[in-house]
């Protein structure tokens, strides 16, 4: 006697072993519903945070100038008004939100964080921002969508937390709503935010290293914590959240590549801690390039903006991530090598082959270059990431959208070839770089992927018809 | 409003973000010595400097030079007596004479790089400036004597 007829109320005799069977299965059925139950309600336990009472908001003369200014500096080095400063629609006023980001699961908008006390943070404690910055959850309890960074936030300092608030506290408020999240029903429900966390968070203060120098930890600090560095440059899983053994393996972001801060970053020469320093400095190194894309204000807005020691920390923290001193032996090499190529560019013979005359037209009178090194307004494109990642798509994001003066190094600019360069011409010119430039295996399905890029592009630049 | 240095001036233009930097230039600030050619960057004549670099001016956007420094064929030298707009005359370059600004700001461009430059070195970094008259020789040989010149005056201080 077998099948389903044994787990009936009624059930035969015959059916016994199956009943003793049967009660090993209720017992483990009822363990695990009481298991589940039990773990449900300590999941609500875990998941489930007491609103923080409501302030009125902090005179400013509660705060010192000293104060004022460090939390300044905090803010900088975490790029708070890069994402919350609505950049759409006219753009809005700094920090008081309303930015839209695109996520695979929806597009969502940032939070009013100026001290304005309904629309923005007025009425939260120095706990309460502490809270939100060290656990994600808001001043009212409500978990907050990873796409706030709190898994770096967490390993801030009691005093850097502290110095920011002061700053927030002191911004002009700001009475501005945001749009709605357009995330989809069941993620719109904060409670997942919990299991998220449950699965992928750690909390915790950094702890320093003691392996490793003051400067390295300070570096370290930043670069992991309020910098948030691999929030951008490290891939995300399914789930949103980074990949732990994938860190700063380079990821895409908002249709560029953040390409890999560790020795996986393909450009031929290495990101040794003075050519990282230029860069994140002054948004160009000398042997690397210009920072573009959503790069560009990380340097220009805010890295030119705090003390130099910090962002040596970073410079030096990273080049140690690189391995840049074990690597940067073949970097004399990988130079000449790239100066020659150049130099055959500007010199020929190459004028009968069409892919050289197209580029030397729209690019040769900007980018040329000759022995020993290459000159800061004239980026060397053989030692450019562009052209050295696996996918073409920076190269085709730089060529649509050109550089700005404020971009890149400050106050020369790159025009936009939009309107002048085909698909085809850009996929053309892609591959006479990367034929001519490197020693990599060629780019595919070049036109299709110019094109794709192309679709991404949300403003055209450049707009003669004016 | 943006705003930028032109030939030294601050100046400032009302006009949609997405405007060409040679509009700005020609019908808001009346410096028509630039001038419009292939309107897709690949012929050069529009070329003004931005921070010092030769820069296609029909296509890049005005808001992209916000608070940069351009330099026209206006601004190049007070009287037009910079050494290369010299060598233009002495040697009669022009034929009809519409891409010769961009020539000679790119020109301008080319000798602070390399100050002797060679003939593959000139047709290289002029190569995107294209002249429909075939002025080329003569183009050649006024940058070599606009370089000469230049040596001269910078070694006798």
């Amino acid at each position: 006697m077998e099948g389903a007829e044994c787990f009936s109320l009624t059930a035969p005799a015959g059916c016994r072993a199956h009943r003793i069977g049967g009660r090993v299965i209720k017992r483990l059925l009822a363990g695990a519903v009481g298991a589940g139950v039990l773990g449900g309600l300590g999941f609500l336990y875990y998941a489930w945070y007491p609103p923080i009472a409501p302030i009125e908001r902090p005179a400013a003369s509660s705060f010192s100038a000293e104060q004022i200014e460090r939390g300044r500096i905090v803010a900088a080095e975490g790029y708070c008004a890069e994402c919350h400063t609505r950049t759409d629609n006219g753009g809005g006023p700094e920090l008081a939100g309303d930015y839209r980001m695109d996520t695979p699961f929806g597009a969502i908008y940032s939070s009013n964080i100026t001290p304005d006390p309904e629309m923005g943070i007025g009425t939260w404690s120095e706990d309460a921002l502490r809270r939100s910055l060290r656990l994600g959850v808001s001043r009212k309890g409500v978990h907050l969508i990873p796409a706030f960074p709190y898994d770096h936030f967490t390993k801030m300092t009691d005093q850097d937390i502290s110095d920011l608030y002061a700053y927030l506290m002191t911004r002009p408020a700001v009475h501005m709503p945001r749009r709605p999240n357009e995330l989809p029903f069941p993620l719109s429900l904060r409670i997942f935010q919990a299991g998220w966390k449950l699965m992928f968070f750690t909390p915790g203060v950094y702890k320093p290293d003691p392996s490793h120098d003051a400067l390295w930890n300070r570096g370290a600090y930043l670069a992991e914590g309020n910098a948030h560095c691999g929030a951008c440059h490290t891939p995300r899983n399914i789930m949103g959240a980074e990949k732990k053994g994938s860190m700063y393996d380079g990821a895409v972001v908002d249709a560029w590549i953040a390409p890999p801060l560790n020795e996986k970053n393909p450009t031929p020469t290495t990101w040794t801690e003075d050519e990282l320093y230029q860069y994140l400095r002054f948004g160009v190194a000398p042997l690397h390039g210009p920072a573009g894309g959503p790069m560009s204000p990380v340097p220009h807005r805010f890295l030119s903006q705090v003390p130099e020691y910090d962002v040596h920390a970073i410079a030096h923290y990273f080049a140690d991530v690189d391995h840049a001193a074990e690597r940067q032996g073949h970097d004399k090499a990988a130079l000449a090598r790239a100066m020659e190529q150049s130099k055959t560019d500007l010199v020929g013979p190459n004028t009968l082959d069409p892919d050289a005359r197209l580029y030397q037209g729209a690019c040769g009178a900007c980018h040329y270059n000759a022995a020993p090194t290459p000159v800061l307004g004239r980026p060397e494109l053989a030692l450019n990431n562009a052209l050295w990642l696996d996918e073409p798509t920076n190269l085709f994001q730089v060529m649509l959208h050109g550089l700005t003066a404020e971009e890149g190094q400050s106050g020369v600019a790159m025009p936009s070839f939009y309107n002048a360069l085909s698909d085809a011409d850009m996929a053309r010119i892609a591959a006479y770089l990367r034929r001519t430039r490197t020693t990599l295996p060629p780019w595919k399905d070049l036109e299709k992927k110019a094109a794709d890029i192309r679709k991404t592009v949300k403003t055209i630049p450049v707009n003669s018809s004016h | 409003m943006i705003k930028f240095k032109l030939n030294g001036r601050d100046v400032s233009v009302d006009v949609p973000d997405d405007t060409p930097l040679l509009w700005a230039l020609r019908d808001e600030l009346d410096q028509t010595g630039t001038k419009f050619g292939c309107g897709v960057g690949q012929c050069g004549a529009c070329t003004v400097h931005v921070g010092g670099r030769a820069t296609r001016s029909c296509i890049t956007p005005v808001s992209a030079i916000e608070g940069a420094e351009i330099t026209t064929i206006e601004g190049l030298h007070p009287e037009g007596e910079h050494p290369v707009q010299q060598a233009w005359r002495d040697i009669q370059v022009p034929q009809c004479g519409y891409c010769q600004s961009g020539q000679i700001m790119q020109a301008v461009s080319l000798l602070k790089d390399y100050p002797d430059p060679t003939d593959e070195e000139i047709d290289g970094v002029m190569g995107g400036s294209l002249c429909r008259c075939m002025t080329y020789i003569r183009i050649r040989k006024a940058i070599k004597k606009a370089a000469a010149a230049m040596r001269e005056e910078k070694s006798n201080g």
